[in-house]
Parts: C-alpha cells; sequence; structure tokens
C-alpha cells in the first residue's frame, strides 16, 4: 500500500506547499544537512529538552530526536482542521458536562451507560457538580493522521493532561535559529502566541471570586516526571508558579501555595498530575504527589483545576469510537473530521471480525496510551498475534481494533539521507469562558524507522516543525 | 516566591560553593604534601583536608588508608561522599533543574554543562596533573556560575537566597580550615615551628585563595595571628567571617524591606556581626581560638536553621 506522501503525493508531483521546501533540499550541500542537524542537537541538548523513558534506568534523560525538515500544511487544509478541532472539543466539553449532568445522550441512546459507568476515565465523585464556566477540557491535544490529500482522521482525543506543547515551540525557535533563509522565502504563520493564548484561557475560567486578578499555577509530579522540562518550559513562558503538590495546602476549602512570604491563595491549577493522584484524601490514599483536601477545594467552588477531574471518560479508546454520534447529538452538525473506522471488539460481531483479521488490523487498549499494549498486525509476529489473541478473548471490552492506515509520510533526514517516514500531527486546542483558541500547527510526530507506524517518543519517535502556510 | 524555589536556589549556591572550596583545599594540600619534611610536610596533610572538608568519619567506611589517592577520590567523585565534588554538582545541579526557571540561562547552563561535563571524567584515568587541571576546571565552574548570577539576576529575593546560600557556606567553609588548622595559627608556634610553618600558613591562605591578598593586606612576612586576623576580622577579605557576615546582614535586611518584616534569622545574624565587629584578635587567642571558632560553626549553622524555618519551608 503505498503511502501519501505531503511533499510528493501519491504520484510524485511534489505539492505545491512544499515547492520551495523542495529547491531548498534539492540544492542544499548534504554537509549542511548534517551540520544543522548537530546544532539543533546541541541546542537541544543545552537549553535542557529532555524526556524520560519509563523502564529506562540508564538514560533518564534523552533527548526527543528533531528532524530539521519541517511539515507544511497549506492554509485551506489548515482552515478546515481548525473548524473540525472546534467542532470536536466544543463537542467534548458538552458531552462532559452532560454525563455528569443530566445524561441525555446515554437516555437518547447515543453511548450505552455502562460504557460511561463502568469507565476507569469515570469520576463518579464528579456527578452532580459543575466546574467553573462548565468548562471541562481547557486543554485537548487531538492527534490526527492524513491518509490521502483530503482525508484527515482523528485518531485518537487526548482531554487529560496532553503534552508536546513544548517541543511545538522549542522546535520553531530552533528552525528559525538554523534555516533563516527559509523563513524569509515563506510566510508561516507564527506559533509563540501559545503561552499567551494559554494564560487567557486559565485566567478566564477562574472561579467567581477571583475573575480580577487570578492567582494562576502549574502543578507537576515534580522533575523526574519524563513530562517536566514541558512543565517548566511552560510556567517560565506563562510566568506562573511550577509547584509541587508539596507546596500547596488546603486550609477551609482554600488552596494555598507556601511562600516566602507565607501563605498565598491559588485560584486556578494548570494540573500536570492525573486524577488518580491529585488528592489523598479523595482518591489514591496512596499518592504523595497530591494535595490533602483539593478535590473537596475543588467541589466547594475555591479553585478551577484544568483539565477537570473526570476527562479521561471522554478521551477513552471506546468512547472515541462513538464521537460522530456524540458530535451529531451535541452540536446538530456532522463531524467535520472523521474518525478512524473502529471494531468495537465489546460488540460480538465485531470481536469475531477482529479474531479472524488480526494480521491485518492495528488492535489497542481501550486505556492503553503512549504507544504501549498495542498490536500492529502486519508488523506483528504469529507469536505477538497469538498473544493478543488471548488476551482479547479474555477481556474483549478492554480492547477495540482498526485497520492498518496507510498513515502519510514525510520527508525525513534520515541516517541513507532524505526519506520518507511516516508523521501524525497533535493540534493543541484551548477552551476559554470566552472562545475556543488554536495556535496554527501542532507537534508534528514522526516515526523514525523505516516503515514503522509508531510515532511516540517513549518508542523511537522523533519530532518535526509544522508549518501552516499563510499564504 | 515559592518556599521550594527559594530553598533549591540557596542550597544550589552553597553547593557551588562548596565543590569549589574542596578544589581549593585539595590543590593546596597536593602542594604541601610534596614538600619535603623538613619545609612542613609532615604527612598527615591529606588526613587534614579530610577533616577540613568534614569527611573523615564517611571516608573510613570507604578506605582505611589516608594518601593522595584515596582522599582525592573520595573528596572528588566518591558516590558514597554526600559533599564530593561530583556530587556537590551532580545536586546543585538537580536543585536547578527543579527550580529551572528562577536560575537565568545563563546560570542554567554553566551547572549544566559543568555537569554534562562531569559525567564524561573517569576518575581512573586522572594522573596528577590532569586533576590539576580538573580542579582549575571546577573553580572556575563556581566563578563562571557566581559571575552568571551576580550579572545576570535580577535584584529581587530569588537573588537573596542564592546570596545567603553562597555566604552561609563561605562563613562555614573558612571556619572550617581554621578549626582544623588553629593549632598552627596560635602565636606561640612562632617560637616552637619558625618559618618552617610558612607552608603550613601558606595552606591555609591558599584554602580561601587569600596568599597574595594577605600581602597586600598586612606588607610583610606571614605571621600566624595575621592569619587569623585577615581569615576572621578583616572586612576586606572576601572569605573572612566578618565579610560574609557583613554580606548576610544586607541581603538579610534586602529580604526584610522587601517583604516587610523581620524575624529570627534577622537577629541572630545581626549578634554574630556586632559580635565579630567589637572583636580584635587578641579577643580571639585569649579566649582561645579553637573555642571561638567552634562557637561561631555553631551560630552560624543555627542561622542556617532559621533561615530555612522561616523562609524555606
Amino acid at each position: 500500500m503505498a503511502a501519501f506522501d505531503e511533499m510528493n503525493g501519491i504520484a510524485g508531483d511534489t505539492r505545491d506547499a512544499y515547492r520551495r521546501l523542495k529547491d531548498w533540499l534539492d540544492n542544499a550541500p548534504p554537509d549542511l544537512m548534517s551540520l544543522r542537524r548537530s546544532q539543533a542537537e546541541l541546542f537541544f541538548r543545552r537549553i535542557g529538552i529532555t524526556f524520560a523513558v519509563y523502564g529506562d534506568e540508564q538514560s533518564t534523560e534523552r533527548l526527543i530526536p528533531f528532524d530539521i525538515i519541517p511539515r507544511v500544511l497549506t492554509k485551506p487544509e489548515w482552515t478546515r482542521l481548525e473548524e473540525g478541532l472546534i467542532q470536536r472539543v466544543t463537542a467534548l466539553n458538552a458531552f462532559l458536562k452532560d454525563i455528569y449532568g443530566p445524561r441525555e445522550c446515554i437516555r437518547a441512546g447515543i453511548i450505552p451507560a455502562d460504557l460511561v459507568d463502568n469507565n476507569p476515565g469515570f469520576r463518579p465523585e464528579m456527578v452532580g457538580f459543575r466546574p467553573p464556566h462548565d468548562i471541562y477540557v481547557q486543554i485537548a491535544g487531538i492527534d490526527i493522521v492524513r491518509v490521502d490529500a483530503d482525508t484527515f482522521y482523528v485518531l485518537e482525543d487526548n482531554a487529560r493532561t496532553p503534552s508536546g506543547v513544548s517541543y511545538m515551540l522549542e522546535n520553531r525557535e530552533v528552525m528559525m535559529r538554523l534555516f533563516p533563509e527559509l523563513f524569509r522565502d515563506h510566510r508561516i504563520a507564527p506559533v509563540d502566541n501559545y503561552p499567551d493564548r494559554l494564560l487567557q484561557t486559565l485566567r478566564s475560567v477562574a472561579p467567581p471570586h477571583a475573575m480580577d486578578e487570578p492567582t494562576c499555577v502549574l502543578l507537576t509530579p515534580g522533575q523526574y516526571n519524563s513530562a517536566f522540562y514541558e512543565h517548566s518550559f511552560l510556567a517560565d513562558k506563562l510566568g506562573i508558579e511550577l509547584v509541587e503538590g508539596s507546596d500547596l495546602f488546603v486550609d477551609d476549602e482554600i488552596v494555598y501555595m507556601r511562600t516566602t512570604e507565607g501563605p498565598q491563595r491559588v485560584d486556578v491549577i494548570y494540573r500536570r498530575i492525573d486524577d488518580e493522584y491529585l488528592d489523598p484524601l479523595a482518591f489514591n490514599p496512596e499518592s504523595v504527589l497530591g494535595v490533602a483536601g483539593l478535590f473537596s477545594a475543588y467541589k466547594a467552588g475555591n479553585v478551577t483545576l484544568a483539565n477537570a477531574v473526570g476527562t479521561g471518560v471522554s478521551d477513552d479508546k471506546a468512547v472515541y469510537s462513538y464521537m460522530p454520534e456524540i458530535i451529531r447529538f451535541f452540536t446538530g452538525q456532522d463531524a467535520i473530521l472523521k474518525n478512524v473506522p473502529t471494531y468495537r471488539c465489546r460488540e460480538k460481531d465485531a470481536l469475531a471480525y477482529v479474531l479472524d483479521h488480526l494480521g491485518e488490523l492495528v488492535v489497542k487498549e481501550v486505556n492503553g496510551s503512549g504507544g504501549y499494549g498495542m498490536l500492529v498486525g502486519p508488523h506483528a509476529t504469529s507469536r505477538q498475534i497469538d498473544d493478543f489473541r488471548k488476551r482479547l478473548k479474555h477481556d474483549p471490552d478492554g480492547f477495540i481494533a482498526q485497520p492498518t492506515l496507510a498513515l502519510s509520510t514525510c520527508p525525513t533526514f534520515v541516517a541513507s539521507g532524505v526519506a520518507p517516514r511516516h508523521v501524525d500531527l497533535r493540534p493543541f486546542v484551548l477552551s476559554g469562558s470566552d472562545r475556543v483558541r488554536i495556535v496554527p500547527g501542532g507537534l508534528t510526530r514522526v516515526a523514525l524507522k523505516e516503515g514503522s507506524l509508531v510515532v511516540n517518543s517513549s518508542q523511537g519517535g522523533g519530532t518535526k516543525d509544522t508549518w501552516v502556510l499563510d499564504a | 516566591m515559592l518556599s521550594r524555589t527559594a530553598d533549591n536556589l540557596y542550597w544550589v549556591a552553597r553547593y557551588v560553593e562548596r565543590a569549589e572550596f574542596l578544589a581549593r583545599i585539595l590543590d593546596a594540600t597536593a602542594r604541601i604534601a610534596t614538600l619535603p619534611a623538613a619545609y612542613g610536610g609532615q604527612g598527615s596533610e591529606w588526613e587534614s583536608a579530610l577533616l577540613t572538608a568534614g569527611a573523615a568519619d564517611g571516608f573510613f567506611r570507604v578506605y582505611q588508608d589516608v594518601n593522595e589517592k584515596t582522599v582525592t577520590d573520595y573528596l572528588v567523585f566518591h558516590p558514597d561522599n554526600p559533599s564530593s565534588i561530583r556530587n556537590c554538582l551532580g545536586i546543585a545541579r538537580n536543585n536547578a533543574r527543579a527550580v529551572r526557571t528562577a536560575v537565568t540561562g545563563e546560570m542554567w547552563e554553566t551547572i549544566n554543562s559543568a555537569w554534562l561535563e562531569l559525567r564524561k571524567i573517569e576518575p581512573a584515568s586522572l594522573g596528577r596533573e590532569e586533576l590539576a587541571r580538573f580542579l582549575d576546571w571546577v573553580k572556575n565552574v563556581s566563578l563562571t556560575f557566581d559571575g552568571s548570577a551576580y550579572r545576570t539576576m535580577l535584584r529581587n529575593d530569588a537573588y537573596w537566597f542564592t546570596r545567603l546560600g553562597a555566604c552561609i557556606e563561605r562563613a562555614d567553609n573558612t571556619a572550617r580550615i581554621l578549626d582544623v588548622k588553629y593549632h598552627v595559627l596560635l602565636p606561640e608556634t612562632e617560637d616552637v615551628g619558625g618559618s618552617l610553618d610558612y607552608f603550613q600558613w601558606a595552606t591555609i591562605l591558599r584554602g580561601v585563595s587569600a596568599l597574595t591578598s594577605y600581602h597586600w593586606v598586612y606588607r610583610q612576612s606571614v605571621k600566624p595571628w595575621l592569619v587569623a586576623d585577615l581569615l576572621i576580622l578583616n572586612r576586606q577579605m572576601p572569605r573572612s567571617l566578618i565579610s560574609s557576615y557583613e554580606t548576610i546582614v544586607r541581603f538579610l535586611d534586602e529580604l526584610g524591606e522587601a517583604y516587610g518584616k523581620v524575624g529570627q534569622p534577622h537577629r541572630i545574624a545581626r549578634n554574630t556581626l556586632n559580635a565579630l565587629d567589637t572583636t580584635v584578635i587578641e579577643d580571639v587567642f585569649q579566649q582561645g581560638l579553637h573555642e571561638f571558632i567552634t562557637d561561631f560553626i555553631a551560630d552560624n549553622n543555627k542561622l542556617g536553621k532559621a533561615i530555612t524555618d522561616h523562609y524555606l519551608t
């Protein structure tokens, strides 16, 4: 199956968006490319962009590989994506408000009740509670893949604590330093206003008592978390305190941070800690990352959590398959961005089909993330397939399956020279009480291994700068 | 600012300062240890380096023999020594990383590059010459870090906590040298040891990079009581106890003014400074140099604890 190439399409004719870039690539001496790549690596190393890979003790700090050839989108392509993203995230927020409230979508038969109630991301504690301004997912990362010139699919919604936006920002910074001539020759929409937009969004969702001058903080699990660099980077760009659980305490349902001048009240928490670890009194009692009493302060309306507690129910892979219906129900429109056709293994017929076609499907754990617990049929050994067959039979509800997509490829600078590698795209969608904001582009992830479809950084994926051409 | 941030800044500065102090101690020790016995090389120099670094107990859990190789290894590289140069720089880097946004880019790059560089060095491969170069490099890291802080930080609480950490550590380091070497500074040793002790005194001065300064200040040959005077009571000497405390009081006052209140740390620091201010070196010897230094170290620790209680937790 020949994949659609972002630069050369199917037939090999250079697409308009890439014309200048291709000229430049054709004329750039190979030495220059290698030099720029090592300069980029040096830059990332020095500023300290690293990520940790769980289970890899030898190298707790590694650089995420950066590819110097950008991925380019035209303005019309982006405009359509943007409309689809706004629609989708609006529906996600409406869906969450509904399932923790009146549950009309369940009564209307849009989604089975057990899929919501038995979902590990569902938080019964949230039922009947309305977060400030009714917004649940302030920050979403929607993973998008492309299969041909006109077709984009949403692969996955990330509505809990999506990461990667720091790479979007730093990749652009590095590209502008290394290739000023490319930026002179293209009109590329800037992304560096993202932190400003994020701050606007966070301030807009403050509890009513603090709307004038809310104190926002970013709550991190700490420096051993794989995304710590991103947390500190964002806190710095936003000009807000980067706090750990031990920096906060709750007194009389009000959240304070410990400062050198004594306690200071906190109004909005951009938290990068999972629900389970937020508050040992409400959730996992073993958690040392969280803040005792935080959840009761939240329920008392004294602090905003971004994202809200319990959003995991909306980005789960089983619920994902119902998104087209969910979008239609809450927005009255057909989904602009399609879902990848999905077999719900909880349904008998689907399961039978999946078991018969394991060798050609991608099977995903409903609650897995980061590319773990996933079977890519065409690349799997027969042992892996047998193993998954057992797991599927044992727990069909725990899995979905999708056809292997011919993900688009993008030219990438690898050891053998410039070669096509599969890419995806994660735009970041910000929902405030006033409006939805999206910075043009997002994070392009690339599977650096030839033929590989797994773009996750924890599994050998890299990133690229993403350009949206303004003209 | 967050108490934890202030705490990290304070300790980044302390650990960088400590790493530099260890480097200077090792450098000065290596120098005197090569001298023939007649010139002051007594063979106990490496032990006294361990004592000065406050590392003797830990050392004997790992090694039996005290010699250049074992002491250097323990003070520079040994993973079991929490205050080895490698650990100091590693901890400083971790602290800086935890509050990455509170240090300036220049400070971060200094400490992060140092840490990356340090990871490449194989302890076993260091000969005497490489070691000397390495120790110079450590001093340079500290100088660059200090200079970066001085030249790039906003003059606000973040800066003041950094300086407080450096000065409290510095005062402690200077006092430790005096504590270990006090016996060669007592006035009567002039009769006993005569000029042979010159090299002992010079080692002390080198440990606080003050050998040249001594001559500029006193314009005479090295006298033990003047060495003590320089390190304890001389305001021109940046590592003297009194200089350290002038700086400490100044930055605590800045904090007090910015926050609109003062507390226990201010009282302790001011008392110590006042006491130093009204002391002349004869009093110190009268009271007993050793007792004086022991008291000072205790007071300095008390101040560190008060700062922690008042601001950093």
